[in-house]
């Protein structure tokens, strides 16, 4: 039995209020730290995609559809465009590389992609086993598609219309044939079951004659028809791919082709990182409205523990008074009320970072779900790190301040009183 | 053991305590008798050194302790020094036995477990070592705060009005134990009171 114990012991004893007060500091801590993983999760995950990719051209909607779906594939296309104009812009002297992509279907709820080989490079993904496509309905599928569907190499599986799963109509007659499976890459790559355009092309060559397939907008089980106008030889002049990835060759680019691409044809060009960034911007309000609130759940934490010791240190005057005649020095009785302090600082952020961590794998399965999206967990942060700082001098603060009275106890007296 | 000299000690301008000289050698019991409001408390508390007279001196073995530092104060009150307060009090968070032990571990002597359990067995409690202070009678309250004054073998035990919240049965038995349990520990015994019922129990007294 030591004064560090009794300190624990004198917190156990007080149940319900140390328990108010962990649970305000649980709530704050799991916030701010859930605030930070998420956005620390998504910076990271979105910076990794649009890498490389300086503007991606597609039909006419809304630039930040374009690049959530072209670029981040969690959105829907916004349409078509013949790969004829997409490929007259890649001839641009100012563009080094334009990578077609077209998709519209899915397995299982991840995404077949439609397009050239450069599209692995782009995001330095490289097979693990096997070999990359050699011809139509030959595929190479991402390490996280191999993982949840089971898929090997030899694998073979039929594409469903739309970009999300329960999609009811079935490409039967296509089968996919899985050739290579990629190394994980932590990029858009992982998720998704890559081919050539002519893949996806094919598909769509039968019985769909009624759509026209070039200006489709719109809702989430709408899917991109390639081109799919006559069996087998489709005419060069009417194929069409959902975007096309452009890198620049220099910054001048940036300036002069979105304008020109948004003027001058039908096709509009958004550029990854600005649009990211909006969005970025947009999330960044949420976010920051909720830290500010877990801050001051934090400070009215901090309160509460002041409040409870502070309650507690003039409830135990008669004990301390006892402490000090048995030898104990006013420090030993500061840092026995400190440890009461530092237990539930301590307690509340490793229950806090736990929650946020809880918190954070319910949400990347949710994300997963829906959006086929893997969202892996970082270690601790060096923010909370800070965090952690902060909370125990925050508890420190409010235990000093709550044993104020023992420097100002007058053992005397109190032992004198006889109540 | 313990040698008093012209302890004066004032609260204020009009509450100003004289206090008679007083010498008590080792193993020797003194009672002082004294009514409501004469500044008994006050003494005990100057012997104890937990107040700091105005003048005078108080010499507890060999040392003074009116001229030591807040933080020796406190180490030689918990080494040498047991009390026994008036309403028997002790830490509610922790078990009979375990106030024992921090007292121990307090003083600087040491935890010595086998110690606290030979007290208590000897005040008659050992069955309560467990218990916390609220599940214990008035009787074995003021049995405890006994042990916790003893528990460090001091050379001094002071006894706060010990017997006056106990009927006459108990209160015989309490100063009884007291005395006893000062020869044990070869420790002097100083015990302040209005109680004129264990006056006849010492045969050297003084009246404030």
């Amino acid at each position: 039995m030591n004064i560090y114990k009794l300190g624990i012991k004198n917190a156990l004893a007080n149940p319900l209020s140390t328990l108010l007060s962990t649970l305000l500091l649980v709530l704050s801590i799991g916030l701010i730290s859930l605030m930070l993983q998420i956005t620390r999760q998504l910076d990271g995950k979105l910076e990794r995609n649009i890498k490389g990719v300086d503007m991606v051209i597609g039909a006419k909607g809304s630039p930040l559809q374009l690049v959530l779906s072209s670029v981040l594939h969690i959105d829907v296309p916004t349409g078509n465009i013949k790969l004829k104009d997409a490929e007259k812009i890649a001839r641009n002297p100012l563009v080094k590389q334009g990578i077609p992509v077209s998709y519209g279907d899915n397995y299982k709820g991840y995404r077949i992609l439609g397009t050239e080989k450069s599209f692995l490079e782009l995001y330095g993904a490289e097979p693990e086993e096997g070999r990359l496509w050699e011809k139509p309905f030959e595929v190479v599928i991402g390490a996280t598609v191999s993982e949840k569907l089971g898929l090997t190499l030899g694998s073979t599986f039929s594409g469903s219309h739309g970009l999300m799963e329960n999609s009811t109509e079935a490409h039967d007659h296509h089968p996919f044939t899985v050739v290579g499976i990629l190394k994980p890459g932590n990029t858009v790559a992982d998720q998704l079951i890559i081919g050539n355009l002519e893949s996806v092309w094919l598909v769509h060559q039968h019985g769909e004659e009624e759509h026209d397939g070039a200006e489709e907008h719109g809702d989430a089980h709408d899917h991109d028809h390639s081109g799919h106008e006559h069996e087998h030889d489709i005419p060069e002049e009417d194929r069409e791919i959902t975007s096309m990835l452009v890198k620049f060759k220099n910054p001048m680019a940036m300036v002069r082709l979105p304008r020109m691409i948004n003027e001058n044809t039908n096709m509009q060009a958004a550029l990854p990182n600005y649009e990211v960034e909006r969005l970025f911007n947009l999330l960044n309000a949420g976010s920051r409205a909720i830290t500010l609130i877990a801050v001051v759940i934090m400070l009215v934490s901090g309160i509460s523990i002041f409040v409870n010791l502070y309650k507690a240190v003039r409830e135990r005057k008669y004990e301390m008074a006892l402490l000090r005649t048995y030898g104990a020095s006013r420090l030993q009785l500061l840092l026995s009320v400190m440890v009461e302090g530092l237990l539930i600082g301590v307690t509340g952020f490793v229950a806090g970072i736990l929650f946020s961590r809880l918190g954070m794998w319910i949400l990347s399965g949710y994300v997963e779900d829906s959006y086929r999206y893997t969202i892996g967990s970082s270690g601790m942060m060096k923010e909370e790190v800070f965090l952690f700082i902060f909370t125990v001098l925050l508890t420190i603060f409010a235990t000093v301040l709550a044993a104020v009275p023992v420097f100002y106890l007058n053992v005397s007296k109190i032992l004198a009183k006889d109540d | 053991m313990i040698l008093t000299k012209e302890l004066c000690f004032g609260y204020d301008r009009e509450q100003q305590f004289r206090f008679p000289d007083i010498a008590i050698e080792k193993k020797g019991h003194l009672l002082i008798l004294g009514d409501s409001g004469v500044g008994k408390t006050t003494f005990l508390h100057l012997l104890a050194g937990l107040l700091t007279p105005d003048s005078g001196t108080v010499n507890i073995g060999e040392t003074d302790i009116t001229r030591l530092s807040h933080r020796k104060l406190d180490k030689f009150r918990g080494r040498h020094i047991g009390i026994v307060f008036q309403k028997a009090r002790f830490i509610h968070a922790l078990t009979v036995e375990e106030n024992l032990l921090l007292i121990q571990r307090l003083s600087g002597v040491g935890q010595d477990r086998l110690r606290v359990r030979d007290i208590l067995e000897r005040l008659n409690i050992a069955e309560k070592a467990g218990a916390r202070g609220a599940n214990l009678s008035e009787g074995q309250k003021q049995r405890v705060s006994i042990a916790a004054a003893l528990v460090n073998n001091p050379n001094v035990i002071l006894a706060d009005e010990p017997t006056s919240s106990l009927d006459d049965k108990n209160c015989m038995a309490v100063t009884e134990l007291l005395k006893e349990q000062a020869g044990h520990t070869n420790a002097s015994l100083v015990v302040i009171t209005h109680d004129q019922r264990i006056a006849s129990q010492f045969s050297n007294n003084i009246r404030l």
